[in-house]
């Protein structure tokens, strides 16, 4: 062997898991004026330390180049990972951790980071392979971030008003279910998606009339800027006092905030065709509405779905403000704003988690559409010889 | 009527010397914010039926402008003009040309096919007669086995060969082109040329296309107009007399240098009034 790197991730993790066996794993209960818990008491805490000591030695000098290491690095990790969280609920750890517990956690970033890693630069030419390989490194990612958040809070004994654990949230989330489904349909079935559709598509059309129409362009445009300066938190009052309590007030809201950035888009998408090609659709004495269909509309698509996914997010936000403003007694903005006043925090993370899905979510269909709609578009071209 | 009758009657056919374009005393300006630009100016010219007129000369002196008011994509400011005996205008709205831009400027959402019926759709021909004539301007530049692949996924000549075939695929008498092999390396261009003469030999179409190649414009061409700029005019028109049929080895004959030489005379006058 010529080069001889020493794999410097690896390394860290074995020095920190070794130094974890012997530093104290928790602090001193101060009424008992004992150590809390000992690594020698947790036979499965005992075992992870010194598998991430072993392997952490190996690969410091065998380096991770496959992706098999890579996953023998996540597994040990994952095994560490299971052990910390029983010894903070199960040993009583939660809310005492010690040097020697934060010590094995740095040993478990370090082996996690690398086994990421590795699988992030994996490159195979077989699509279900890749795809894999492309699914799992956000994955488990984002349940690293889960980890160390429920770790952090449980291991420093976060009160819960302040962040609850991940946990939590999810125990909330799953036995709530009925009133999650009921706030869901409210706030996004019958608001956000109402006043979505409404929302662009009638700035779509008034697009089209402003274009058709050059002083529309000149008068309106100016207009709608300042419309779409408009504070929502403003608005949204006075739109509960107009359209009432219930959803449609919500939709009324939806609508100011995504009216304007889909009128400019279609717009400016709408002059977006080529000079030549207008010049072409010329030659052939096509009448203005022949050239918007066969020209100039599909030229503005691309314009027309930014839009789009800019007010997928924008109308949600929407959405759960206006319903702090007055409501049912039903809706995802409800729900947070009176769970807040009741310390129920963990009611309001499992709220702001179904949020943020149903945002996801509904960006992920509208890009998806994109894609099939415009897959002509340089950024999506598929080459199919 | 097969091939070979077509090229007979060709053959046959005596020099018909109706006019396709007719342009008297034409002028051109432009109005700018620093002032008026002289893009033509006192332009006589006759298109006869059948004619290959190119049009040459250096950047700026007009030739494309003079294309584009014969398509009535821009208005003559003077003299009179037109096409089939009706104005530009009247001419564009009865689809009387086909027209060949510099670029291919094929739509990207559409197939080749769908590219070429474009103005079949626009004149609201059946989608079965659309199809059909597709076929065959695809099959007259080459391109058949190629109706489903996308624009981005051709070659720059092949992209090129799709807007003829688009522009041949209404059947109008007259084509206007416009540099349509100006991005093109030397020998997809020499091919095309070619393929362009060979077109042109078997329709009996009236072709005015823009060039700035001497060799392309002589090989070309049954008059060759050339041009200088400042106010853009023509400087002289030189009337060839190849054989209709005609290949790339004519460029070695004497009346080919000649005829090149001529014309490269011509450019240089031009060059040297304007200095």
């Amino acid at each position: 062997m010529t080069e001889m790197k020493l794999d410097k991730f690896c390394l860290v993790g074995a020095i920190a898991a070794l130094l974890a066996l012997i530093f104290p794993l928790a602090g001193i209960d101060a009424d008992t004026g004992k150590q809390v818990a000992f690594v020698s008491d947790i036979p499965g805490l005992a075992i992870a330390m010194a598998l991430c000591v072993i392997a952490g030695a190996a690969f410091t000098w065998l380096g991770v180049r496959s992706v098999i290491s890579g996953v023998i690095i996540l597994a040990v990790a994952v095994f560490g990972c299971w052990q910390a969280i029983a010894t903070l609920y199960d040993h009583g750890v939660a809310g005492f951790a010690g040097t020697g517990f934060w010590l094995f956690i740095l040993s478990l970033w370090a082996f996690v980071w690398r086994g990421i890693d590795v699988i992030a630069n994996y490159r195979s030419l077989e699509t279900a392979k890749q795809q894999i390989a492309n699914v799992t490194v956000p994955v488990a990612f984002g349940f690293w971030l889960l980890f160390v958040w429920e770790v952090l809070v449980a291991g420093f004994g976060v009160p819960q008003v302040l962040l609850p654990p991940p946990s939590m949230i999810g125990v909330r989330f799953v036995t709530s279910t009925d009133i999650m489904a009921a706030d869901f349909y409210q706030t996004f079935v019958k608001a956000v998606l109402s006043g979505y559709v409404l929302g662009c598509g009638s700035a779509f059309v008034m697009a089209i009339a402003v274009d058709r129409v050059p002083f529309l362009k000149r008068g309106l445009l100016p207009l709608g800027n300042m419309v779409s300066a408009l504070p929502i938190i403003g608005v949204a009052p006075i739109m509960v006092m107009w359209f009432g309590f219930d959803w449609q007030s919500k939709a009324a809201v939806i609508v100011i905030m995504t009216f304007f950035p889909m009128l400019v888009n279609t717009v400016t998408g709408l002059n977006a065709a080529g000079k030549l090609e207008r010049d072409l659709m010329a030659t052939y004495a096509s009448g203005y509405w022949s050239t918007l269909f066969r020209l100039r509309l599909p030229a503005a698509m691309p314009f027309v779905f930014n839009a789009l996914k800019i007010n997928s997010t924008l109308a949600l936000i929407g959405a759960i403000v206006a319903e702090f403003f007055g409501t049912p007694i039903v809706g995802m903005g409800f729900r947070i704003s009176t769970e807040v006043g009741r310390m129920n925090i963990d009611m309001v993370w499992a709220e702001i988690a179904l949020a943020a899905l149903a945002g996801t979510a509904f960006y992920g269909a509208v890009a998806y559409i994109e894609r099939k709609a415009t897959s002509w578009h340089p950024s999506f071209r598929v080459r199919r010889h | 009527m097969t091939l070979k009758q077509v090229v007979n009657n060709v053959a046959e056919m005596p020099a018909s010397k109706n006019a396709v374009v007719d342009i008297k005393n034409l002028s051109l300006t432009f109005q700018t914010a620093d002032g008026p630009v002289y893009a033509l100016s006192d332009v006589d010219l006759t298109i006869n039926e059948g004619d290959f007129v190119s049009f040459i000369g250096p950047s700026g002196c007009g030739k494309t402008t003079l294309l584009r008011v014969i398509a009535d994509l821009e208005k003559a400011t003077g003299g009179d003009i037109s096409i089939n005996g009706v104005s530009p205008e009247q001419a564009r709205e009865n689809r009387a040309y086909g027209y060949v831009f510099q670029a291919p400027a094929l739509l990207p959402w559409r197939s080749i096919e769908r590219n070429v019926t474009l103005p079949l759709e626009i004149m609201e021909i059946s989608k079965e007669e659309r199809i059909k004539r597709a076929h065959e301007a695809l099959k007259l530049v080459e391109l058949n086995g190629f109706e489903k692949k996308f624009p981005w996924q051709l070659s720059g000549g092949m992209q090129q060969r799709a807007s003829i075939a688009r522009a041949l695929s209404f059947d109008a008498d007259l084509l206007l082109m416009d540099e349509p092999f100006g991005a093109l390396d030397e020998i997809v261009r020499d091919h095309l040329n070619e393929q362009l003469l060979k077109l042109w030999a078997r329709t009996n179409k009236t072709v005015a296309f823009v060039t700035h190649s001497i060799p392309e414009a002589v090989y070309l061409s049954t008059k060759i107009v050339v041009m200088s700029p400042r106010p853009g005019r023509i400087i002289d028109v030189i009337e060839t007399d190849f054989p209709r049929e005609r290949n790339l080895d004519i460029r070695e004959t004497p009346e080919f240098l000649e005829i090149a030489h001529r014309v490269r005379e011509g450019l240089r006058a031009g060059h040297s009034n304007d200095e």
